[in-house]
């Protein structure tokens, strides 16, 4: 954090911040120089912490009506939807919560690779946001789990017994995921228990999230080094949070559209059927948000090395600050990688729609050819292009372009002395 | 527009964005809280129906209303003229038997001692009504309270007699 000489103007604040530096760390956060240029795509951090503590809020009034036991889980959502004053409203809101939280996740995640934010000094900022990411599908999942319906009981079946591959220890660990021997009241209580404790985990991770983010400070859009503060900053507030409410508000108009004109477009109709371990669905899929994995899950004809890809494909996002071997942040200054860029939105979408399809035929092929470029992108085409691409002239500070300074390198020279 | 009302208007603005900030947090806050309230499955039981045919006089039985215990009696004639022969000047809390038990030989009442909530012991205490073995407070024939810390009492529900065998309390 940027250093601090607050001084609260009154006594008891005085007091009271000499003991526990509060009003400092409010001062911090309100002072908290920001590049001037961020555009809307920095807006999803905020979003993002509003989804947090919106699924936080929900999920604790929900568990207040929910009964976690296999025998009347189905039943006390049902209770929660018709009997509990604005249950449905409250279930609506954080089941598709979830949804609006993946949503901002990804653009926020996809924004971090256009613009190279996970990279040097940010490398912990990314890591840390990574292993929330996984915390997120896992909460996603084990809540997707306690309706107890038929989408519900299966796919916690299926997820479960990814765990069978491992050799030789396969069907222990399953079994001690269940506790049994199969998915049954014992998963549906521990999974209830690390539903409700994940999120808080979660909010954790994104204090320090945070709290790493504020010590280099935020790249931005030129994805260059900027003095703080200096006349490339803003101060957080009022500028950035008026700027990330707005953002917000348009976001919660899409929030709401699904809560109130499509609510269970997102989920699937089988879930309001009751669990039933004799039948399992013609069709089964996960949650739109996990599709791509599922994808490459599915791609891969061995049991055990399908697992792994799965798992791989989320590793490599956390190494990746070591395998995009650029110094150029930006994709503005990157032509090839801007196009690279692109390609990949296009495969993962590819891959999340052919996860949602039946596993044979031409979306198998096309769900091979997908999870193949996947890897490639992350493990060669990123490496080789850190050496090969021929960048653009970055500029030395955020207001050159505006003024119409030139990137002339002996300018650059004299304008590095500057001091501003 | 000159500078004063240019500051008029901006203050107009801000006042009238905060108020419709306000309006809309309240509508959003509201369903959190009010889910809290008794839910539509709860309020379904509001009434409870008792069949009191076999009570015979001098007994009393308990039932739940509403997660509530309620003593229906049957009281015997002298219990009748001691509950009515008090001088409502030492009482407490002042109620004519006649007021708490329309039909004298049945007597409906919450089982819930007005000072913490316990459940009172019946045929029991220093008035030979109810005693509640908490707080130590005595209620006699009528359920009124005569001595020890409750305020009240014990509380008469709404209930009428559908029949003479029949008594639905809520």
């Amino acid at each position: 954090m940027s250093d601090h000489n607050y001084v609260p103007s009154s006594k008891l604040g005085k007091w009271f911040n000499d003991r526990l530096p509060l009003l400092t760390l409010s001062a911090h956060l309100r002072e908290y120089p920001t590049p001037k240029n961020l555009n809307y795509w920095w807006t999803f951090g905020g979003i993002l912490t509003f989804c947090l503590i919106t699924q936080i809020v929900t999920g604790i009034i929900l568990a207040m009506h929910y009964v976690a036991h296999a025998d009347l889980a189905f039943e006390s959502v049902e209770h929660i939807m018709r009997n509990v004053n604005y249950g449905w409203l409250i279930r609506y809101v954080h089941a598709n919560g979830a949804s609006m939280f993946f949503l901002a996740v990804y653009i926020h995640i996809f924004r971090s690779l256009y613009y190279g934010s996970y990279k040097s000094p940010r490398e912990v900022i990314w890591i840390i946001g990574m292993i929330i990411y996984f915390l997120m599908m896992m909460t996603a999942f084990m809540g997707y789990v306690l309706p107890w319906g038929q989408m519900s009981f299966w796919g916690a079946t299926v997820i479960t017994n990814l765990f069978s591959a491992v050799p030789f220890f396969g069907e222990a660990i399953t079994n001690w995921l269940w506790g049994g021997y199969a998915v049954d009241n014992p998963t549906l209580t521990r999974f209830f228990s690390l539903h409700y404790l994940l999120p808080f985990l979660i909010l954790g991770l994104v204090i320090l999230h945070i709290w790493a983010l504020h010590v280099p400070g935020n790249n931005n859009p030129i994805g260059i080094d900027i003095k703080k503060p200096s006349k490339d900053t803003v101060p957080f507030h009022p500028y950035i949070v008026i700027k990330d409410l707005f953002a917000l508000l348009i976001f919660l108009i899409l929030f709401a559209f699904f809560v109130f004109y499509s609510p269970n477009i997102l989920g699937h109709a089988d879930n309001y059927i009751e669990a039933n371990p004799m039948v399992t669905p013609a069709h089964i899929v996960p949650e739109w948000y996990l599709l791509p994995f599922y994808a490459i899950l599915r791609s891969v004809p061995d049991k055990l090395l399908g697992v792994i890809a799965m798992f791989l494909a989320i590793f490599v996002l956390v190494i990746l600050p070591w395998l995009d071997t650029s110094k150029v942040r930006s994709a503005i200054f990157r032509p090839l990688y801007k196009q690279f860029y692109w390609f990949l939105v296009a495969d993962v979408l590819i891959l999340g729609y052919v996860g949602a399809m039946p596993a044979e035929g031409i979306y198998l092929l096309v769900a091979r050819v997908a999870t193949a470029y996947y890897f490639i992108h992350f493990l060669v085409i990123l490496p080789v292009l850190g050496f090969k691409e021929k960048t653009l002239d970055i500029p030395l500070s955020l207001t050159e372009p505006v003024l119409g300074g030139s990137t002339n390198p002996s300018l650059a020279k004299n304008k590095s002395e500057l001091n501003f | 527009m000159s500078e004063e009302k240019k500051s008029k208007r901006r203050e107009f603005i801000f006042t009238a964005s905060y108020a419709l900030g306000a309006v809309g947090v309240g509508a959003t806050v509201w369903p959190l809280i009010d889910q809290m309230n008794p839910d539509a499955s709860v309020k379904a039981l509001a009434s409870t129906e008792v069949d009191i045919s076999s009570v015979e006089p001098g007994q009393s039985i308990t039932v739940l209303w509403r997660g509530k215990p309620v003593f229906i009696k049957r009281r015997t004639t002298e219990e009748i003229s001691e509950a009515r022969k008090v001088d409502l000047k030492e009482l407490k809390h002042p109620e004519k038997d006649e007021d708490r038990a329309k039909n004298p030989e049945w007597l409906v009442m919450l089982g819930i001692c007005t000072h913490l909530g316990c459940v009172p012991l019946g045929d029991k205490g220093e008035y030979d009504g109810w005693f509640c073995p908490c707080h130590g407070s005595h209620y006699d024939t009528s359920g009124r309270i005569r001595k020890g810390p409750a305020p009240t009492n014990l509380e008469i529900p709404k209930y009428e007699f559908v029949n003479n065998n029949t008594i639905k309390i809520g």
